[in-house]
């Protein structure tokens, strides 16, 4: 197969960005989307040209590393999938494919393809954990969970922090990941402890570091790449809430 | 001059060991572990776990990764499970049968105090990680759920559906955030240490490069822990993370700390086979998966030729025409073998001809069987996220079809040489988790490394490394502006400027794929003498050849890829080299470590324990000096050394 690219380059956080036209030729259709990029950049390489700097690291959907606007869809094409799980059969022979970085505003560019994520980490250090000592716990049968609790709240913790939510987010709202921590632990007992606390200093965090607001396009859910829902979203809402009414 | 090596394994007995000894070794008062920094390398299960309980304790933590957030680290991908001896099947499951498996499952080549240890501790993990919110599967009853792995016959496994490495991660991740914002511990992302820096015969800090500027940076410490894993992708196509590598480790062994039974590499059996020469990686297909499905490939050979032609499908072979070669070699364990022996058999299989696709190098893991007896619903709850991800990448539907496996390179079992307190060769230097050689011997159980990453970071080192420390409470903070750093940098930079000055003819992945060619032929799944030294000659010239035409573009002091693939490709070249000369030097056959010149009649491994019941520690000697080795011998006290039988 042959493909003609549309690449962002961006040499790096200070400098203007712009599109780059590449082709492409000789690719199997069992080709990974982030191979098929790997066989520009040994050709970029060959040419003496610097290649495009793309995130990825495990290449099986579940490092959170890889981050791309394929065609404008983050992720590509493809329900339930990262950029890295999409193999070239997705695509039409000949076609034009466009590839951008995250477009949000709290996930700066460092080159080309690559963004600055660290928000999403300072959300989570701002109150995403329960507060147990290592070595200072019970035994782990000494809580009976239900199994549809624990189930939801592995639903929820599937998120692998991409940053998907937030890049196709109109408001540039990191809601969807907030709210699947949130849930997640506020759906087990060992969780509900500090989740007044939690809640509120996440919402804090994500609001201090520019995200925006929610609208319920629901625009995260049908992109994110482990279909997480925006049930958790009013889970999150109802938690901030009740947690705001004990002030 | 050959190492003098002391385990420091406790007296006593087997079951007291640990107990004994942690009431001997000395603690730190909280007022003094202030004073005190530590430097970790890695934020895996292993780094990750150790950072946080270190940092709870009230150490000052620095933790390094090369990924954009200390969650990505390749742990995260591990699917299947993790070990502990809860016995919560009631299945006759305890401390001693997790040791036991594990020790027999590694051919008798770990020590058994360390993997008592391990399997001591395996219970406060699952503990640990529910406290942690980790969302283990239940049963409807509330309590946690288990399933079966290789090489054992109880159910000891806990997971979270596919995705255990990820909700474990999450869980020491989020224990490390908690100490992030208590500011006993601070991330460096994004940074790549390429250097250990040794003062007066001690670790005393790091060289790292600032992968977004290009920086060379210094960074001091009282002790230095190397929680960086494995070092599979010399092979260049594994199941590894693209980034993962060896270098943090390699530059630890080129500074003096040992490097133990490099050749012990498992090759995992259920991996989806390579596709064409295009491949950047291959993708594992969960061991849990061997729970219900069924190993085979065809019995005649007429049929191995209509499947290759696409004129038969597989799921229309009667069932009398079906080899279940494992269920017909092993009775006792089935489909549930250990690794390496579910390798090694789907190779026999493949070399026969009787490989199911048409690069002849591929069987059959079928749940025809399972989805009659339980539903396709209940296989779907199970493996569901598996079936989808093998449909995406090859096509075909497991549900429909059974799913086509093959070998490849996994983990690594050889490692960085540690003694009881997981410290290296090099004083104040630290090694845990895949990074050291200590608790799988030559083959690692399935939802062990998970097992071993926490144990060795929650429970182990934390307290065994203030035993060194206690004796650092005086000492001041280390100062960077030292020759030994001011050396150690120069050299980084050198090496940065001498690949960026050869600008040759070949990319760094044309040279990785060409190695990750000799290492698979040469020193995989079949290994022999003759290999072994045709290995050592062309990984030499590769290696000349590197120095020689390799091509870097872009500047260092920027974001650059490429960089950071040579500077790793350079120390592959050297390991590679290190693992074949150990596996030449090891003339038996054990776990993952096959020499075609030892086996049995029947084809199986055949250990010699009389010669070779030793660790290998290398000792470096230069870039192209023959390294020196030492051995540890393996005493064991409590176990009884026997061929390892998974037949009945």
């Amino acid at each position: 197969m042959n493909f003609t690219l549309k690449i962002w380059r961006q040499k790096d956080a200070k400098s203007k960005g712009g599109f780059e036209t590449y082709k492409v030729s000789d690719i199997s259709e069992d080709t990974s989307f982030l191979e098929m990029l790997d066989i520009l950049n040994n050709d970029l390489i060959h040419a003496g040209k610097e290649p495009v700097a793309f995130d990825h690291d495990c290449r099986e959907g579940i490092c959170g590393m890889c981050s791309l606007h394929i065609d404008g869809k983050a992720h590509g094409p493809g329900q339930g999938a990262t950029t890295c799980q999409i193999y070239m059969r997705k695509f039409k022979d000949g076609a034009t494919i466009t590839i951008e970085p995250w477009r949000s505003a709290a996930f700066p560019v460092i080159k080309d393809l690559v963004v600055n994520r660290g928000a999403y980490d300072q959300i989570l250090q701002a109150g995403g954990f329960i507060s147990v000592r290592t070595n200072s716990v019970p035994d782990a049968n000494a809580i009976p969970i239900p199994k549809a609790d624990a189930d939801e709240a592995m639903d929820a913790a599937a998120c692998i922090g991409c940053g998907a939510c937030a890049a196709t987010c109109k408001n540039g709202s990191a809601m969807l990941f907030v709210a699947a921590r949130v849930s997640s632990l506020a759906k087990l007992p060992q969780g509900r402890v500090e989740g007044a606390r939690r809640a509120k200093a996440m919402v804090a965090k994500m609001d201090e570091l520019g995200f925006g607001n929610c609208t319920n396009t629901g625009a995260c859910q049908a992109e994110c790449p482990k279909s997480i829902s925006i049930a958790h979203i009013a889970r999150l809402n109802r938690e901030f809430l009740s947690a705001k009414f004990e002030d | 001059m050959a190492f003098k090596l002391d385990a420091k394994i406790p007296a006593g007995e087997l079951a007291q060991k640990w107990s004994n000894h942690k009431a001997a070794i000395k603690v730190v008062s909280p007022a003094n572990k202030r004073k005190l920094d530590i430097i970790v390398i890695g934020t895996g299960l292993g780094g990750g776990a150790a950072a946080a309980s270190l940092g709870e304790l009230g150490y000052n933590v620095k933790v390094f990764c090369i990924q954009d957030s200390p969650r990505r680290a390749h742990s995260i991908a591990a699917q299947g499970g993790i070990n502990a001896a809860k016995n919560y099947q009631n299945d006759n499951d305890s401390v001693y049968r997790l040791f036991y498996d594990t020790i027999k499952g590694g051919d008798y080549r770990a020590r058994e105090a360390n993997v008592y240890r391990l399997a001591e501790v395996s219970n406060l993990i699952i503990d640990q990680c529910v406290a942690q919110g980790v969302p283990f599967a239940r049963e409807y009853g509330g309590l946690l759920a288990n399933r079966s792995f290789g090489g054992a016959q109880v159910s000891r496994t806990f997971y979270a559906r596919g995705q255990t490495g990820q909700q474990l991660l999450l869980g020491a991740y989020a224990a490390l955030n908690k100490e992030i914002a208590a500011g006993t511990v601070k991330s460096y992302p994004r940074h790549e240490m390429l250097d250990l820096v040794i003062e007066n015969g001690e670790a005393r800090g790091i060289i790292a490069r600032n992968l977004v500027t290009g920086e060379i940076e210094r960074y001091g410490a009282h002790a230095v822990v190397l929680a960086s894993g494995g070092y599979g992708n010399v092979f260049f196509l594994s199941t590894n993370a693209m980034g993962s590598n060896g270098s943090a480790a390699f530059q630890c062994y080129r500074k003096g700390a040992g490097f133990a039974n490099p050749c012990f590499t498992q090759i995992h059996p259920t991996c989806i086979p390579k596709h064409g020469t295009q491949q950047s990686k291959l993708t594992l297909m969960s061991e849990s998966l061997r729970n219900d499905g069924r190993i085979w490939v065809p019995k005649k050979l007429e049929d191995v030729k209509a499947l290759r032609a696409g004129t038969l499908k597989p799921s229309e072979i009667a069932e009398e025409d079906r080899d279940y070669y494992l269920e017909r070699r092993y009775p006792a364990f089935g489909n549930l073998v250990p690794r390496d022996v579910a390798s090694r058999a789907a190779k026999e299989r493949c070399d026969a001809g009787f490989g199911v696709n048409e690069t002849g190098l591929a069987v059959f893991l079928d749940f025809k069987t399972a989805i009659a007896r339980l539903g396709k619903d209940i296989i779907k709850q199970r493996y569901g996220n598996l079936f989808d991800m093998y449909e995406e990448i090859t096509d075909v539907s497991p549900y429909e079809e059974p799913m086509q496996i093959f070998p490849a390179v996994h983990y690594t079992m050889g490692g960085i040489w540690v003694d009881y307190n997981l410290m290296t060769t090099i004083p104040g230097l630290y090694a845990i988790g895949e990074a050291n050689f200590s608790d799988h011997g030559a083959n690692r159980l399935g939802a062990s490394a998970l097992m071993q990453g926490l144990a060795d970071g929650y429970f182990v080192l934390p307290y065994t490394i203030g035993d060194y420390l206690s004796h650092k409470i005086q000492a001041p903070k280390v100062d960077t502006n030292t020759p030994a750093f001011e050396e150690a940098e120069k050299a980084v930079r050198a090496k940065i400027a001498k690949l960026m000055s050869i600008q040759g003819k070949q990319s760094v992945d044309d040279i990785h794929k060409r190695l990750g060619n000799i290492m698979w032929e040469n020193v995989g799944m079949a290994r022999s003498k003759e290999s072994l030294t045709k290995a050592i000659a062309e990984i030499k010239a590769l290696r000349a050849e590197f120095w020689k035409d390799v091509k870097v573009v872009g500047d260092p002091m920027s974001f650059n890829v490429e960089l950071e693939k040579a500077l790793r490709l350079a120390d592959f070249l050297e390991l590679g080299e290190l693992m074949a000369r150990d596996a030449l030097n090891r003339e038996e056959s054990c776990g993952g470590h096959f020499r075609v010149e030892h086996q049995t009649e029947e084809g199986e491994a055949d250990r010699d324990d009389e010669h070779f019941a030793y660790a290998a520690v290398w000792e470096y000697k230069g870039m192209d000096a023959e390294p020196e080795m030492t051995k540890e011998p393996l005493n064991f006290e409590f176990v009884h050394l026997a061929k390892r039988n998974y037949k009945d």
